[in-house]
C-alpha cells in the first residue's frame, strides 16, 4: 500500500490555533495549525464521543474536543491525561506553504 | 552598663544588619539610629514601583516607627551626623546633638553623581535618589509635559518607565552604544530600546549632553551634535559615588569607598561601614543583595561570630512591568570564552550564557527571565557544568532532568542561604526556620514574619512551594486553587494582576505570570480572553481563537457536530411575521427539531453548520437578531404578561422585560445570565430563581440576585426594593458590572454570591450611591461596544466566513 499525498489548500488558509476541515467520501479530517505554524490532521471524530475535533480549541501540540473536553494528542492521536483513547492521525506535508495530505492508495 | 551602639545611616543596609543582629541578640546594646532623610526606614529600590504608581509610599517602608519603640532604639530623623570626634568617641549631629558611642557603624550610602554641565543647578534638574525625588517627578508631571532622563542605565530607565506612566513625554540620553552597557550585550540592549519605544520612550544612545538651557527653570538640553531636546524636567541617573565625607573628616583611611577588611571593619577598630559607603578588596557596591549580606556578616561579628565578607557576585533585575531584563556575572568577550545563545525572535526572547573555564561566568536573559536565578546560583557556586551544558539554555528543569517537573523538587534543592525574596534580602532557610518555629501557615503569615514577597511580590508563588514543602499536605488543603494546570495563580490572583500590571494581551498575561505552558488551555484561555475584554473595554481585542466554538460561531453545537439556532424574542414577544420567517426558514433548510426553551424562545436544532449563515440572513430579513443562546452572556429575559393583560398584575411586566433586554444583551460574562419579571408576587415568570430577577409590587419593584435553576436550585436574594423604572435601570446595569469584574470564568451569579455574601454585594450597590453609579457608568460603556448583531455580522460573509467554509473536497 503506498501514500497519495494529495493538495488540500495553503497554509494561511488555516488559522493559528485553529482547524479547517477536509471532507472526503466517507469522513471528515481536520486539519489544524498550532501558535507555531506546524500543520497536524486527524480524523475529525473524537474518540470519545465521536465529537467534532476540527470545532475544538488548539493549545500547545493539542486539540480540546468542543463536547466533552477530551484533550488529544495532536502528533498521536491519543487522548491525554486520564481519558483513554486514539483518532487516527493523518499524515502532513507542508511544501512552499502548500498542504498535502497522505492518503492510502486503494 | 550595655554598649552603646551608633548608626550612622537609616537606609537599607545599616538596617538590615541591626535586624540582623536584634533577631539574635534583642538586648545586647543600647542603640541610637542618626537618619538624614525624615523618613522611618524604607525600601529605597522600590522607589521606582512608588513612582510607577504601583506602590504607595506606606507600602515600601520596612520598618515603622513601632518597630524602633518595640526595639528600644533611638531614632532621630533628618539629623545628619556631621563629626565624629574619634579621640572621645562622640558624634556630633548638625543640630549640635553630641552622643558618645562604644561601637560606630557608618551606613552613610552613596550619593548620586550630577553631571558638571553648564545649567545643571537649574531648578527641574533633579537626581533620582530618595523618596524627595519621586515627590518632586510626580509633582513635575502633573504640571510638565517633557521629561528627559540622562543616563539609560538601571535607575535611569526605571525613571524613564515611571515618568511616561505619570504622561509625561520621555527621552533617554544616554551616553554609551546601547542601554545598560554594564549589564546587557549589544543585542539585548537593542530588544531593550525598542521595547521601551514601543512604550511611547524615545531613546537615544551614543549622545552626549553639552549643557542645560532655561531660564527660570530647565527648559531643554543640549547635546554635543548640536541637537536640542525640550525639556521641562531633567533626571540625571548617571550613577553614584559613596558617600566618604563624614569618614574623610574623621581622617579613616578612604579610596572610592571607605576602606573596610573582611570583618567590615575600617581603620579605626571601633567604627565599621557597612553598604554602598564601603570599599571591600577594591570594589564598591550599588545593589541591594551585596549590602544585605554585609549586614549579616556585620551583625553576627558584633555577636563574636567570626564570619567574613568575601566580596559579592550581583545581578540586576529591570523593575518596568512588562519588560523582564535579567544580567548577573560578567559577559565580556575573550578567547577561553564561549557563548551560548537562544533567540525567539516572535516572542522577543534572548539567553545568553557567558561559559568560561567549564563553568559558568555570565547570564543575560532578555523576556524571559524565570530561569535567572538558577543562573545566578551557578555562577555563584562555580560549579562544573559539563554535565548539563547541553541543555542548560532550555532551563533547570530540562537540564537537570524530569524529576524537577513537580516544582517542591526544584524549591526542595535550593540550599539555605538561596535567596527567595531579593527585595528584602530573605533567604529560604531563613522562611523555612520561621515557618517551622512561628507556625506560620499562610503566605500573608510568611509575609508579616519575614518580609518575604511583601514588596514586589515576584516571589509569591516560591514563597507558597515553601510553605507546602514545611506543611505537606497541610497547606495544600488551606490553599486557593489554582485557575488550571499552566499555572499556580487563582482566579482572583490572575484578574489583580491584569490591573496591577496592566496586562494588554493573552501572550502578555501568560509572559508575565509566567504560564507553565506555551498557549494555555482550553480552561485558562476563555478566561483570560474574558478578564481582558471586562478590563480593557474598547481597548482589548477579542481573542478569536480563545473563544469555545459556540461563541466563536454564534450558535450551539449538538452531540452529533449540527447546531441549534435560537433568535431574540425580547421579554419573550413575538409576532405573526417573525413566527412565519422561522416557519420558512424550518422548512427551506429541513430542520429537524423546533423546541421551546425554557426561557421562553424557540430553537432550531439540527442546523448544519454551512448552512448557518443563510439561516441567519434569512432571520435577519424580518428583524430577528442573535439570542446569544450558546454564549456566556445575558441568555433571556422571561416576562408573564403582567399589567397589560393579567386581572392581578400591578406593573407592566412585559415592556419591563423588554426594556432590560434591550439594555442589557451582548455583553460578555463570566457565565451565562438569566432573568425574569414577573408582574405581581403570584410571580409566574419565576423570577426569583434568576440570575437577576424583579417581582413587581403595588409600589414599585423588588429586586432579586443571585438565583439558579439549575444542578442546585437557589432561591435568590432580596436585594433592595426600588419605586421607579429608572432605578430598575441602574440597579440592573450596576448588579452585572460587579458580577462582571468580581465573579471568576464560569461562576454563576449564585455561587459568586454565596462566595463573596450578600453583604458585600448590598455594600457596593445598595448603600453605596456613587459606587453604583461607577458601576452601572461601566456597563453603559461597554455596553455601546458590543452590542452588535453576530449574525448579520457574519451572514454578510464578511466575518469569520473561513469558519463555514470546507478547506477542500476529496473524492
Amino acid at each position: 500500500m503506498s501514500v497519495n499525498w494529495i493538495f488540500v489548500g495553503h497554509i494561511d488558509e488555516v488559522p493559528f490555533l485553529g482547524s479547517r476541515v477536509v471532507r472526503t467520501d466517507h469522513e471528515d479530517i481536520a486539519v489544524f495549525k498550532t501558535a507555531n505554524g506546524t500543520i497536524f490532521a486527524l480524523i475529525d471524530r473524537c474518540p470519545h464521543l465521536g465529537g467534532p475535533l476540527s470545532q475544538g480549541m488548539v493549545h500547545g501540540n493539542s486539540v480540546s474536543c468542543p463536547l466533552h473536553n477530551w484533550n488529544i494528542s495532536l502528533e498521536s492521536g491519543e487522548a491525554i491525561g486520564p481519558d483513554r483513547g486514539c483518532t487516527r492521525t493523518i499524515p502532513t506535508e507542508v511544501r512552499k506553504g502548500q498542504i498535502y495530505i497522505g492518503l492510502c492508495k486503494k | 552598663m550595655k554598649e552603646k551602639l551608633v548608626i550612622v545611616g537609616n537606609g537599607m543596609a545599616g538596617i538590615k544588619a541591626l535586624e540582623e543582629l536584634l533577631k539574635h541578640e534583642p538586648d545586647k546594646y543600647d542603640i541610637t539610629v542618626f537618619g538624614a532623610e525624615p523618613h522611618v526606614n524604607y525600601n529605597r529600590i522600590m522607589l521606582s514601583p512608588v513612582l510607577a504608581g504601583e506602590k504607595s509610599f506606606e507600602d515600601i517602608i520596612i520598618n515603622d516607627q513601632a518597630w524602633y519603640d518595640d526595639n528600644n532604639i533611638t531614632l532621630y530623623t533628618s539629623e545628619k551626623i556631621v563629626e565624629i570626634r574619634r579621640s572621645e568617641k562622640i558624634v556630633v549631629s548638625k543640630k549640635g546633638r553630641e552622643l558618645p558611642y562604644d561601637i560606630l557603624w557608618l551606613a552613610t550610602g552613596s550619593n548620586p553623581f550630577m553631571l558638571p554641565l553648564p545649567g545643571n543647578d537649574l531648578p527641574g534638574v533633579i537626581t533620582f535618589r530618595d523618596m524627595r525625588d519621586v515627590e518632586e517627578m510626580l509633582v513635575t508631571s502633573d504640571a510638565y509635559q517633557d521629561a528627559v532622563v540622562i543616563g539609560g542605565g538601571l535607575l535611569g530607565l526605571e525613571a524613564a518607565h515611571g515618568l511616561e506612566l505619570n504622561g509625561m513625554k520621555v527621552t533617554v540620553v544616554h551616553r554609551a552604544d546601547w542601554l545598560m552597557e554594564r549589564q546587557l550585550d549589544e543585542s539585548a540592549g537593542f530588544l531593550l530600546k525598542s521595547k521601551l519605544e514601543e512604550r511611547g520612550i524615545a531613546v537615544l544612545t551614543d549622545a552626549n549632553t553639552k549643557e542645560l538651557l532655561g531660564n527660570e527653570r530647565v527648559e531643554s538640553i543640549k547635546l554635543a551634535d548640536g541637537t536640542e531636546i525640550k525639556a521641562d524636567l531633567v533626571v540625571m541617573a548617571v550613577g553614584i559615588y559613596p558617600n566618604i565625607t563624614l569618614a574623610q573628616q574623621a581622617s579613616l583611611e578612604c579610596g572610592r569607598g571607605i576602606k573596610v577588611n573582611d570583618l567590615l571593619q575600617t581603620s579605626d577598630p571601633s567604627i565599621f561601614a557597612v553598604g554602598e559607603c564601603v570599599e571591600h578588596r577594591g570594589l564598591t557596591y550599588g545593589l541591594v543583595s551585596p549590602l544585605y549580606e554585609m549586614g549579616r556578616v556585620l551583625a553576627m561579628n558584633m555577636l563574636g561570630a567570626d564570619n567574613k565578607y568575601r566580596g559579592s557576585v550581583t545581578f540586576t533585575k529591570l523593575k518596568v512591568s512588562g519588560i523582564d531584563v535579567f544580567s548577573a556575572g560578567s559577559f565580556a568577550a575573550g578567547p577561553d570564552v564561549e557563548d551560548i545563545v537562544f533567540r525567539d525572535a516572535r516572542q522577543g526572547i534572548y539567553k545568553r550564557l557567558i561559559l568560561s573555564d567549564g563553568k559558568l561566568i555570565g547570564a543575560v536573559l532578555f523576556g524571559d527571565v524565570d530561569e535567572g536565578p538558577w543562573y545566578f546560583q551557578l555562577i555563584k557556586d562555580q560549579d562544573y557544568i559539563a554535565d548539563i551544558r547541553d541543555y542548560m539554555i532550555f532551563g533547570q528543569s530540562l537540564a537537570v532532568g524530569a524529576q524537577t517537573a513537580d516544582p517542591l523538587v526544584a524549591v526542595a534543592a535550593l540550599s539555605d542561604d538561596a535567596e527567595i525574596c531579593g527585595c528584602n534580602g530573605v533567604c529560604k532557610g531563613e522562611i523555612i526556620k520561621s515557618i517551622n518555629s512561628n507556625g506560620l501557615s499562610s503566605i500573608e503569615d510568611v509575609r508579616s514574619h519575614t518580609k518575604a514577597s511583601a514588596s514586589c511580590g515576584s516571589c509569591t508563588g516560591l514563597v507558597g512551594q515553601l510553605l507546602k514543602l514545611a506543611l505537606g499536605d497541610s497547606f495544600e488543603s488551606s490553599s486557593a486553587t489554582p485557575m488550571c494546570g499552566c499555572t499556580d495563580y487563582t482566579h482572583e490572583d490572575v484578574r489583580h494582576l491584569i490591573l496591577l500590571k496592566e496586562l494588554k494581551e493573552i501572550p502578555h498575561v501568560m509572559q508575565e505570570l509566567q504560564w507553565k505552558t506555551p498557549n494555555g488551555c482550553s480552561k485558562c484561555r476563555p478566561a483570560l480572553n474574558y478578564y481582558l475584554l471586562c478590563a480593557l473595554p474598547g481597548e482589548y481585542i477579542d481573542d478569536y481563537q480563545s473563544r469555545y466554538i459556540n461563541e466563536r460561531i454564534h450558535a450551539n453545537i449538538q452531540k452529533n457536530g449540527t447546531y441549534s439556532v435560537i433568535p431574540r424574542m425580547w421579554g419573550g414577544l413575538t409576532s405573526a411575521n417573525e413566527l412565519r420567517a422561522i416557519a420558512d426558514v424550518v422548512d427551506k433548510f429541513e430542520i429537524p427539531t423546533v423546541k421551546m426553551t425554557g426561557g421562553q424562545r424557540i430553537d432550531m436544532l439540527g442546523v448544519k453548520k454551512e448552512d448557518l449563515p443563510a439561516v441567519w440572513k434569512d432571520l435577519n430579513a424580518v428583524g430577528m437578531v442573535s439570542g446569544h443562546a450558546y454564549g456566556k452572556a445575558l441568555r433571556t429575559v422571561k416576562t408573564c404578561v403582567g399589567e397589560e393583560w393579567c386581572r392581578f398584575g400591578t406593573q407592566a411586566s412585559m415592556s419591563m422585560g423588554i426594556d432590560l433586554e434591550k439594555l442589557t444583551w451582548g455583553s460578555w460574562m463570566p457565565h451565562k445570565f438569566k432573568m425574569a419579571v414577573s408582574g405581581c408576587p403570584r410571580n409566574c415568570a419565576e423570577a426569583t430563581i434568576k440570575d437577576f430577577g424583579l417581582v413587581a409590587v403595588d409600589s414599585g419593584w423588588e429586586l432579586y440576585v443571585g438565583g439558579n435553576g439549575g444542578m442546585k436550585v437557589r432561591a435568590c436574594d432580596l436585594l433592595c426594593k426600588v419605586e421607579t423604572k429608572e432605578e430598575v435601570y441602574e440597579y440592573c446595569q450596576a448588579f452585572i458590572q460587579l458580577y462582571r469584574e468580581e465573579a471568576h470564568y464560569l461562576e454563576r451569579s449564585a455561587p459568586w454570591i454565596e462566595r463573596v455574601g450578600l453583604q458585600h454585594v448590598i455594600d457596593q450597590m445598595v448603600d453605596n450611591h456613587d459606587r453604583r453609579t461607577e458601576l452601572a457608568n461601566k456597563f453603559i460603556y461597554s455596553q455601546q461596544l458590543v452590542q452588535k448583531d453576530p449574525w448579520s455580522e457574519r451572514a454578510s460573509g464578511n466575518v469569520d466566513s473561513h469558519e463555514f467554509k470546507v478547506l477542500a473536497k476529496i473524492g
